[in-house]
């Protein structure tokens, strides 16, 4: 039975929904605040920020993250920048063109009220960040810098060089420092979440592995909330970190919270080619180059002269052919499937045809290399470092690649999944990018989750009261810790022929080929039975060595590999039930004539969430009609 | 594209063990675009498929960033190229049938948790003693209320740039972390925001690093040489006057010890 979610979004004009909400919020007095324990599993900028605001409101927090130090967490990859309606450079910005931009940019498939309140909470944000001691880029007047990004048409950009996630989640780490030294929080580093443990309704723990010593750990809370980031190396190779995972929402999806718009993923354009198939990871090139850099191919299929012996006019620059209105700076989506559309055309550059160039030469006639270094220098670094060129003289090469995962588990306007107490924050939710993230969004959006909408609404479902006193002992936390153990001695158990990343990458491949940038009915029905197959063959063929009780990276890499498994099927079957092309969701069978995104407003302007039924059922599909009151729905354009 | 053979010396050291060896391994068809450590991940599979432990070892995001990764490879932190981090390090730099010796970052206050992985917790501990400015969410003026001079701003950021790997702490022979400490002292007095704990903050985390383990500085430089990030030493000059002068103040000696 399909279901109609509700979102429990507040009443009144949108402007004013967020204020009253927060009025309407129960509040736990301070000296009751320490009485409650909340499971923050992450600490990133969603993670981290949520934990260590709580903290200071005085709850008593426990904080995870698999890495050996808060620090690490995979926001301090994010390169380019974080937005923020300030209107500083007085271009025209305000809340309402930042919400107006962010609900277009992800292609009208994102919830009206939770990009307002993202919108209003931006400036708090950069506010806050600097009194933490951030140290952005300023301006020689000592006033805060600003630069664009894709899709929009004001600078409304801050950024710490080419490392604004970097100094965000330091910022993030300082405070979370800070509260550990009071008591406040305590951490776990090298745990990994392994399973949400639920009692009468309600999250009320977790398991964790001890990556050190193996142990099995159970904790209790009153509430959870995890903030564990996307899923992008379902795809195998992927700009995110080696450890990014799905296991933490997974585990939380087969005990019962939906997962919405699993489709939904983001493929950056910018990031350095695929060079062979020994390769764990690929680097992104921030957004921010496409300022400078001009993108093109060479006009005839099969070019393969040097770029400098291209003269002008047998390029095409195709981003500035096809969107003179945006040029270069089209969102993502729009960037990576125009890419991938001259490759595709045999127009490809590089050893492999696929890639095209970025090319810096104007922007260096123009401004001067000096200027150029200066904005780009770590990237051009980067990028000489792996590919062994010099991209002030030679035109960079670039493909696109998994980056974002705008699907995530499901949650109403309190960021509550369907599990009440199991909250979710940052990328591991659905809820702000619709069908496509905006460049320096995802910064934006876990910081408002961190330190402003977690604290306020899990301090709402705490004041409501009705939990009672659940401790380690309960039955529901040897049922879940013994299922754990299970999983990994079953997985340790097969001592089978092929590594976990033989099946990672063929995972990967499939997902690349019909999951990814182009996707079509007979593609992603293949990919279904395929996916199948090689689940199947995981669990009778995989080999893992070692064992439980010990440092053993392969076993958690297995754990992990084995929820891709499943979820990369979850994520075929979404792309093949929307029956349209939206954001970064291209279907190859609805597109205009031009070759854009066809969306099908009338059958598919909603959330798809869906319900675990059972290992080996076919999972349920529910939705939540998107309403669309304050903006005017169009087909959206970059002409 | 030609490929190479690589012969590895890998420290290995199970967990818990107080003794490790190094152990002799050779890695075929390794190509020079690889990075170092998608070497050490291809010889991992093939201890996998042949039945043998693989060798442990810390990394994340691949890329520079995150701090996790930190070998030592050849003698030196992160490996013989300046400013990379061991996963940012490429097969190019080594010759067909080099043999080259990988060990974890070794100093007293980073035990060896299993082969090449060491446990860095003592930094936390450190930042948590005053790293930070104590602003509560909240309680921030607008960002643009105070200018700060760009320079100023720069110099902050200089700092800043550090990823808290450690190895300015493995290539100093006395295991110093003033290369790391002083990056945060000097990103936070840069800026007004970080006045008003200055004095305290630089007495706390000198203290905290006293008791950890890690030994002082005696100016060799071998910090700045392997830092990823081109942290200056100009730091731990800065980190110095911060310091006495946070000594010489009653009321920041009060705050941060008491009496």
């Amino acid at each position: 039975m399909s279901k109609i979610l509700d979102a429990k979004i507040p009443s009144g004009p949108l402007a004013d929904k967020w204020d009253r909400h927060e009025m309407e919020c129960p509040l736990v007095a301070p000296a009751n605040r320490r009485k409650f324990t909340i499971i923050m599993v992450g600490t990133g900028l969603a993670g981290g920020g949520a934990a260590a605001t709580l903290g200071e409101l005085g709850y008593n927090v426990l904080n995870f993250c698999v890495q050996d130090t808060s620090r690490r967490a995979h926001s301090v990859a994010a390169q380019g920048g974080i937005n923020a309606s300030k209107n500083y450079q007085n271009d025209g910005d305000s809340v309402e063109r930042l919400f107006y931009d962010t609900v277009k940019g992800g292609d009208y498939r994102s919830r009206e009220a939770n990009v307002y309140r993202l919108s209003q909470l931006s400036m708090g944000i950069i506010d806050q960040c600097v009194a933490m001691g951030v140290p952005f880029a300023r301006e020689y007047g000592g006033t805060l810098a600003n630069r664009s990004f894709g899709g929009v048409q004001v600078s409304r950009t801050f950024y710490a060089r080419g490392q604004t996630g970097q100094q965000l989640l330091l910022g993030v780490y300082s405070a979370l420092s800070r509260q550990i030294a009071a008591g406040t929080v305590k951490m776990f580093p090298r745990h990994e979440m392994l399973d949400l443990v639920v009692v009468d309704g309600k999250a009320r723990g977790i398991v964790c592995r001890d990556l050190v010593t193996g142990e099995m750990k159970r904790y209790a809370a009153d509430a959870v909330v995890l903030a564990t980031g996307g899923y992008s190396p379902v795809f195998y190779l992927s700009t995110n970190a080696v450890n990014c995972s799905a296991t933490a929402i997974w585990r939380a999806y087969k005990r019962g919270a939906l997962f919405a718009n699993p489709c939904y993923t983001q493929i950056h354009p910018t990031a350095i080619p695929q060079l062979g198939d020994y390769q764990s990871k690929l680097t992104l090139m921030s957004e921010s180059l496409r300022n400078d850099g001009r993108m093109w191919v060479p006009k005839a299929p099969g070019d393969k002269r040097r770029p400098a012996d291209i003269p002008e006019g047998e390029r095409d620059y195709f981003l500035e052919r096809r969107y003179p209105a945006f040029g270069n700076l089209v969102p993502r989506d729009i960037a990576a499937r125009a890419s991938k559309v001259e490759c595709d055309a045999g127009k490809g550059v590089g050893n492999t045809g696929f890639a095209v160039y970025l090319d810096f030469a104007d922007a260096i006639k123009r401004l001067g290399r000096d200027v150029v270094a200066d904005r780009y220098g770590n990237l051009f670094t980067m990028y000489e470092e792996i590919i062994a060129d010099d991209p002030y003289h030679t035109p960079m090469m670039i493909y696109p690649a998994p980056h974002y995962t705008m699907g995530g588990l499901w949650v109403d306007y309190n960021l509550e999944s369907t599990i009440p107490g199991l909250f979710v924050a940052g990328e591991a939710n659905f809820s702000d990018h619709g069908a496509n993230r905006l460049g320096a969004s995802a910064l934006m959006q876990g910081c408002a989750d961190g330190y402003f909408v977690v604290p306020r609404v899990v301090a709402g479902y705490l004041a409501r009261g009705g939990l009672g006193k659940v401790t380690t002992e309960h039955d529901a936390f040897g049922a879940v810790e013994d299922e754990v153990r299970r999983r990994y001695d079953a997985l340790l158990a097969v001592k089978g022929s092929r590594t976990v990343r033989d099946f990672h990458w063929d995972l990967g491949r499939v997902m690349w080929d019909k999951v990814g940038m182009d996707r079509d009915k007979a593609g992603l029905e293949a990919a279904i039975a395929r996916i199948r197959e090689l689940r199947e063959a995981y669990w009778h063929d995989v080999k893992v060595p070692g064992d439980a009780a010990d440092f053993n990276k392969q076993l958690e890499m297995a754990g992990r590999v084995a929820d891709f498994l499943e979820l990369g099927e979850l994520m075929a079957m979404d792309a093949l039930a929307r029956e349209e092309s939206c954001g970064g969701h291209f279907r190859a069978e609805h597109h205009t004539p031009e070759g854009e995104a066809r969306r099908d407003d009338e059958n598919f302007m909603h959330v798809a969430a869906w319900e675990h039924k059972g290992d080996g059922q076919a999972p349920a599909r529910h939705v939540e009609p998107l309403v669309y009151e304050n903006i005017e729905v169009k087909t959206r354009s970059y002409k | 594209m030609s490929e190479m053979t690589i012969h590895l010396k890998i420290w290995r050291q199970a967990r818990g063990e107080a003794k490790g060896r190094f152990v002799d391994y050779t890695v075929e068809k390794v190509l020079p675009e690889m990075s170092f450590l998608e070497t050490l991940d291809l010889l991992n599979e093939e201890l996998t498929r042949q039945g043998q432990q693989p060798v442990e070892f810390d990394s994340d995001c691949r890329e520079g960033i995150c701090g996790t990764c930190g070998l030592v490879i050849k003698g030196t932190a992160h490996g013989p190229n300046p400013k990379t981090t061991t996963c940012e390090v490429r097969m190019r730099h080594f010759r067909d049938g080099e043999t080259i010796t990988v060990e974890p970052f070794r100093a007293g206050p980073f035990p060896i948790l299993k082969d090449l992985v060491v446990d860095r917790t003592a930094f936390d501990r450190i930042q948590q003693q005053g790293g930070f400015v104590a602003a509560n969410v909240g309680s921030a003026p607008d960002g643009n209320a105070v200018p700060i001079p760009k320079l100023d701003a720069d110099k902050a950021m200089d700092a800043a740039s550090c990823i808290g790997c450690g190895a300015c702490v493995a290539a100093c022979p006395n295991a110093s972390a003033s290369l790391f400490v002083s990056a945060k002292i000097s990103q936070l007095s840069y800026l007004p925001q970080g006045g008003p704990e200055r004095g305290r903050r630089a007495l706390l985390m000198i203290g905290q690093m006293d008791r950890e383990g890690f030994g002082d500085c005696s100016n060799h430089g071998e910090c700045e040489a392997v830092c990823p990030k081109e942290i200056s030493i100009e730091n731990i000059a800065r980190m110095r006057r911060e310091f006495f002068k946070g000594a010489l103040g009653g009321h920041d000696r009060k705050a941060a010890t008491g009496d």
